[in-house]
């Protein structure tokens, strides 16, 4: 792995990691509402995936800060978007759960489990009767591989052999439901072997996210199809904040805790002589001072008017007739 | 020009006219369509912009809402609104509130034309009418096509508009042989003065507007008046403005619709008219619509389900007779 894309993925991950933490915090200031779903012990797969597929469209499930950081999105913009503040990147009606940005073919935040999955075959439709080389992303978890959607849309992008990677994030738990209690097995992959090639990889390994999601764009790039990739991974904190996620044990807990990776990849990173040991230094002082510039941009932005209220319901040429 | 004539025509001029105009569902394609709406279009247009899709109506729906996304403009075709429901969490979660909750940064230039209503002893699970569905969510605007002029007309304003559409037709009226009547200036959010009157105003919509026209010689020669017969062409928005001049003439209203009268897309209309006419009328408003029973498969209990001329004649001059007309 280039040293300078190992430095690209710790300062990702390390700012997703802050960011969730920050967020965290403000919540519990009161400063943040509603659902909040973070990536915390994710940020391998939500940074791996977004730096090999760098091109494209991508559709994601609510889990998904780090997926639109690592994207490209302006922490500002989303933070503020948290706060609902009228400088969001959704003008503050999406909140966490809704982090859209057309101009990065992002449309982030999908808060009904699998409900994107449709959407993103539909697009890969589109791109492959387009022309368009760059297929589509869609990123879910364990819960959406249970769920009809899930299902109707790995039959169709395989029937019609659409440039799709279905990336499921699987962290064994939808809310407080273990994975084995509601699916025949926990290893997902076997849900789509018949329609497409699969793999299962390490999920807490962003160079093994990343090498994954390079195959399998290059697979669909040259018109073969969709493909599949089951990314084992952990989420540290509850589903939301409003869960203490006790459902799982200490021990449980610790062992993913182990396999973290941010400080894996730094170590290995030190190890192998890629990155020097004030790189990361460096790094976390940059991280720190974005985020202080997010929620201090999030804090001093203004509500949105009242007007908003009925702004975006429709187009502009329907507004006029649709009170 | 037959009523699903004046809908393929629609349709066969878009697709010619913008090449990301594509048209999706189960058996458009090869089969030429359920109703044969899509007739020739696969022959003329081919397989990559007719496209024949397995029966998932979840998927028909999100699979165009994301080609909406990619650019294209689709039409999907769901068989019957009875459907639809299996698509109701990608009409309703997704299509009609992306644009929304993205703060306008999402545009979803989607029409799903499906058609509904009691048609002939099809029993419950095809024979619904679900406009109150629609009409009730916002970010959707839902067209009811009663007639090949605005199947033509309105079909065409649905594809060009960026916001989902809700393109209802019914099952009677696809092989109806139907006057056209070419437009200037067509406004698909306009109602239709389908005859002038002067003494009542009945509200109508899809196929009710014909079995309203059987009926209004009965009632207009035993109470004597003459009756203005207005088809909303579109649900939502709701032409307020053509209702408030009918009744403002009228002094008396009475809708009549083929679905439950409990809920029914009529009880929104007869709410509309009473918050904001109320001193204008005369009379209490009147509302025919279907039984509230699911709809039976026997031909004498499914046509007791609903509204049929006689029974909206009858029941007119009841009301007429009672409130001094």
């Amino acid at each position: 792995m280039h040293s300078a894309r190992v430095e690209k993925f710790y300062y990702l991950m390390k700012l997703g990691r802050e960011f969730e933490l920050a967020a965290k915090e403000q919540y519990m200031q009161g400063n943040i509402a509603g659902f909040l779903h973070l990536d915390i012990g994710q940020e391998a797969c939500s940074v791996g995936s977004m730096q090999a597929f760098d091109k494209g469209d991508v559709f994601t499930h609510y889990r998904e800060h780090v997926l639109a950081i690592a994207r490209g999105m302006d922490p500002k913009l989303i933070m503020a978007e948290l706060f609902g503040k009228v400088t969001g990147v959704s003008k503050g009606k999406g909140g966490s759960m809704h982090l859209f940005e057309p101009n990065l073919n992002f449309y982030g935040g999908d808060a009904i489990v699998a409900g994107h999955l449709p959407i993103a075959v539909g697009c890969a439709y589109a791109r492959k009767i387009q022309g368009e080389k760059a297929g589509v992303f869609a990123i879910f978890g364990d819960g959406a591989s249970n769920a009809g959607a899930f299902f109707e849309s790995i039959n169709i992008a395989a029937a019609w052999k659409l440039p799709l990677i279905f990336f499921c994030e699987n962290n064994y738990y939808a809310i407080g439901t273990r994975i084995g209690w509601v699916s025949p097995f926990e290893e997902l992959y076997n849900k789509a072997r018949n329609f497409m090639p699969t793999k299962r990889i390490d999920g807490m390994d962003v160079c093994e996210v990343y090498k994954a999601v390079t195959q399998a764009k290059e697979y669909i790039e040259n018109g073969l199809g969709p493909y599949f990739i089951e990314a084992e991974t952990y989420r540290y904190e509850g589903h939301s904040m409003s869960d203490n996620g006790k459902y799982r044990s200490e021990e449980e807990i610790e062992i993913f805790k182990s396999r973290d990776p941010i400080i894996n990849l730094k170590k290995r990173a030190i190890a192998e002589g890629l990155v020097t040991p004030e790189y990361f230094d460096e790094a976390d002082q940059k991280v720190q001072k974005v985020i202080q510039e997010a929620i201090e941009f999030a804090l001093n932005s203004p509500e949105p008017p009242i007007n908003e209220l009925y702004e975006d319901v429709y187009c502009k040429e329907c507004t006029n007739v649709i009170p | 020009m037959l009523y699903r004539e004046a809908l393929n025509n629609a349709i066969d001029e878009m697709m010619a006219a913008d090449e990301s105009v594509v048209i999706l569902g189960e058996d458009v394609g090869r089969y030429g369509g359920s109703y044969r709406v899509s007739e020739g279009l696969f022959a003329k247009y081919g397989a990559k912009r007719v496209i024949d899709t397995p029966i998932a109506e979840l998927s028909i729906v999100g699979n165009a809402i994301g080609m909406a996304i990619a650019g294209l403009r689709p039409i999907a075709e769901i068989m019957t609104v009875n459907f639809s429901l299996l698509a109701l969490d990608q009409i309703i979660n997704h299509a009609a509130k992306f644009r929304y909750m993205s703060g306008g940064k999402m545009t979803i230039p989607l029409t799903i034309r499906m058609p509904g209503g009691v048609s002939k002893q099809l029993a419950a699970q095809h024979s619904e009418s679900y406009e109150t569905i629609y009409t009730a969510i916002p970010g959707l605007i839902v067209l009811a096509a009663s007639n090949a002029t605005y199947a033509y007309y309105g079909l065409k304003a649905a594809i060009a508009l960026n916001d989902p559409v809700i393109f209802l037709e019914h099952e009677l009226l696809y092989p109806m042989k139907m006057e056209f009547k070419p437009q200037e200036n067509f406004d698909p959010f306009k109602a239709e003065i389908v005859k002038e009157g002067k003494d009542l105003t009945i509200i109508t919509y899809l196929k009710m507007r014909y079995d309203v026209l059987q009926a209004i010689p009965t009632i207009e020669q035993t109470l004597n008046i003459t009756v203005e017969v207005v088809d909303l062409n579109s649900l939502r928005p709701l032409d307020m403005s053509t209702i408030t001049q009918s009744i403002q003439k009228t002094k008396r209203v009475a809708i009549v619709e083929e679905d439950h009268k409990t809920g029914g897309y009529g009880a929104e209309v007869i709410a509309r008219i009473s918050e904001e006419l109320f001193y204008e009328l005369d009379a209490p408003p009147l509302r025919i619509a279907g039984q509230d029973v699911p709809i039976p498969y026997n031909r004498t209990l499914e046509l007791a389900s609903i509204p049929t001329p006689k029974k909206i004649a009858q029941k007119i001059i009841q009301w007429g007779r009672e409130n001094g007309l």
